[in-house]
């Protein structure tokens, strides 16, 4: 199988990661107190260490934080609400798999399905223009997830889209997060373990300014058991040995400049302007919005979207008993939320983080309720 | 949504590949890619498109980056507490066969 020799067997080699997993319970051992607390940005990242059991190998000094990563969860219920309204107007959506049951305020585009709206789901957003081709009628792209995601986006607008598609975009931008992430008050955060496939594209040397700012390390890593502890066990070191930088553990993709051709096709159609995360808070650039040299792809100046009759319910008494932001924030675990896995569980999701694939309840719940607790098997 | 996967490119036309995904074909888009794409190149994909193609030798560099970790981790004070776990396993070892040869 293509593949196979590199990825399967060489980055998921037991007696190089059990190697690494001593070697990052030396490191842990070294800074000599607990916990030493560190993040990863990425959903991608938590589906890993889940599924391959990596947390019950990690020392128990070490804190392994899952922050805003995961793209469908941080989507905002006003931007949720925008699709809704749009598919309650009777216009066509297109959208990836997991935004469906995300909670808006009046509840999900599910529920809008269920209440007639036309919801396509895509793999790509390449799909999405594919079923604009094949109809007359309005596609109406609800586009969410990262710069890596986000890129995507841009390049079917550069490539010329039939004219009944458009775009609404719920974008984000992940750099501005760590920023707020890290100046919240009670932040245990002590560096960053940076997703790789973002910094494919945007390359390690964005992160730079963060490092010189916060005096936090960064490690971009990639996403096979052997990218992750290797990641993890050189940010250990680095808080042990006080080095305030970046390091780049994911040199098969990621370079300092990162990929040009995709940073300039993002850039040329997108703008970062600051909006809310859900349950986070106000993210000065945080979100992706289509420059005015877009407006006619963009679902938000083609229709009128009306969202303030949706406004007319308030939330849930359950939905403001969620915690996801705490969470998302590093400051709180699922085991904190009084509806984790009794109210809340992936079937009937009050919270996007149980919703999405990517969401630190869901994985939770997925692999065993409290993952970090688990006994020292892998290192002993 | 998030996850980017690495796949061999088996066939290339001019804005679209196909690559095989641990046996799982699908064509990808080409746009973003930052050079070109030939077959038997890796690219990793996200969402259906290609956003990096992985020269080979990059993924031998990867692991000696690793080796090279390994290596730093187990010096100093690393060493000491490898040596010393080392020594103890040996110390039971012979412990037990000592305690072996005496019954």
């Amino acid at each position: 199988m293509p593949g196979s020799a590199v990825d399967r067997l060489e980055f998921r080699d037991p007696a190089r990661a059990r190697a690494l997993n001593d070697a990052l319970g030396r490191a842990v051992a070294d800074i000599g107190r607990s916990p030493v607390s560190v993040m990863h940005v990425c959903g991608s990242h938590e589906q890993a260490i889940a599924k391959f059991g990596l947390r019950t190998g990690f020392p128990r000094a070490l804190n392994v934080i899952m922050g805003p990563g995961c793209p469908v969860c941080i989507t905002d219920m006003p931007e949720i609400d925008e699709g809704v309204a749009l598919a309650l107007q009777g216009v066509r959506l297109a959208t990836y798999g997991d935004m469906l049951r995300v909670p808006g305020t009046a509840g999900s585009l599910a529920d809008a399905q269920a209440a007639g709206g036309r919801i396509d789901v895509v793999y790509s957003v390449a799909q999405a223009v594919e079923l604009a081709r094949a109809t007359t009628e309005e596609i109406v792209f609800f586009a969410t997830g990262f710069e890596t995601t986000a890129v995507a986006t841009a390049a079917v607008l550069l490539a010329g889209p039939p004219k009944n598609f458009s775009v609404l975009s719920a974008h984000k931008y992940i750099p501005p997060v760590m920023e707020i992430v890290s100046e919240m008050p009670g932040s245990r955060v002590e560096g960053f373990l940076a997703a790789g496939h973002a910094a494919t594209i945007t390359g390690w040397g964005l992160f730079e300014p963060f490092v010189a700012r916060h005096g936090l390390p960064v490690v971009v890593a990639g996403f096979e058991p052997l990218d992750i502890l290797a990641g993890l066990t050189r940010l250990v070191e680095m808080i042990r040995d006080g080095t305030r930088e970046v390091a780049n553990m994911f040199p098969r993709c990621v370079t300092r400049e990162g990929n040009r051709n995709a940073q300039a096709q993002l850039w040329r159609v997108f703008r970062p302007i600051g909006g809310r995360w859900r349950g986070i808070a106000h993210v000065p650039n945080g979100n992706l919005r289509l420059r005015d040299e877009w407006a006619h792809v963009d679902a938000r100046r083609r229709f009128t979207i009306d969202v303030a009759k949706l406004w007319d319910h308030a939330p849930s008494t359950l939905v403001r008993q969620c915690i996801c932001g705490n969470i998302m924030a590093g400051i709180a675990s699922p085991s904190d939320c009084a509806l984790f896995g009794g109210a809340c569980v992936p079937e009937s999701p009050v919270g996007a983080c149980m919703v999405s694939s990517e969401g630190t309840c869901r994985i939770w719940h997925e692999y065993g309720g409290v993952p970090d607790l688990g006994s020292r098997g892998g290192a002993a | 949504m998030c996850l980017g996967v690495p796949g061999l490119v088996t066939e290339v036309d001019d804005l679209t590949a196909v690559v095989d995904f641990w046996g799982v074909r699908r064509r990808v888009r080409l746009d973003l890619v930052d050079e070109p794409v030939a077959v038997g190149d890796y690219v990793l994909n996200h969402v259906g498109f290609a956003i990096r193609r992985i020269p080979p030798e990059d993924v031998q560099t990867t692991l000696a980056l690793y080796e090279a970790l390994l290596r730093e981790s187990q010096r100093g004070d690393g060493a000491d507490l490898m040596t010393a776990d080392v020594l103890g396993e040996i110390a039971a070892g012979a412990e037990g066969s000592g305690l072996r040869a005496k019954g």
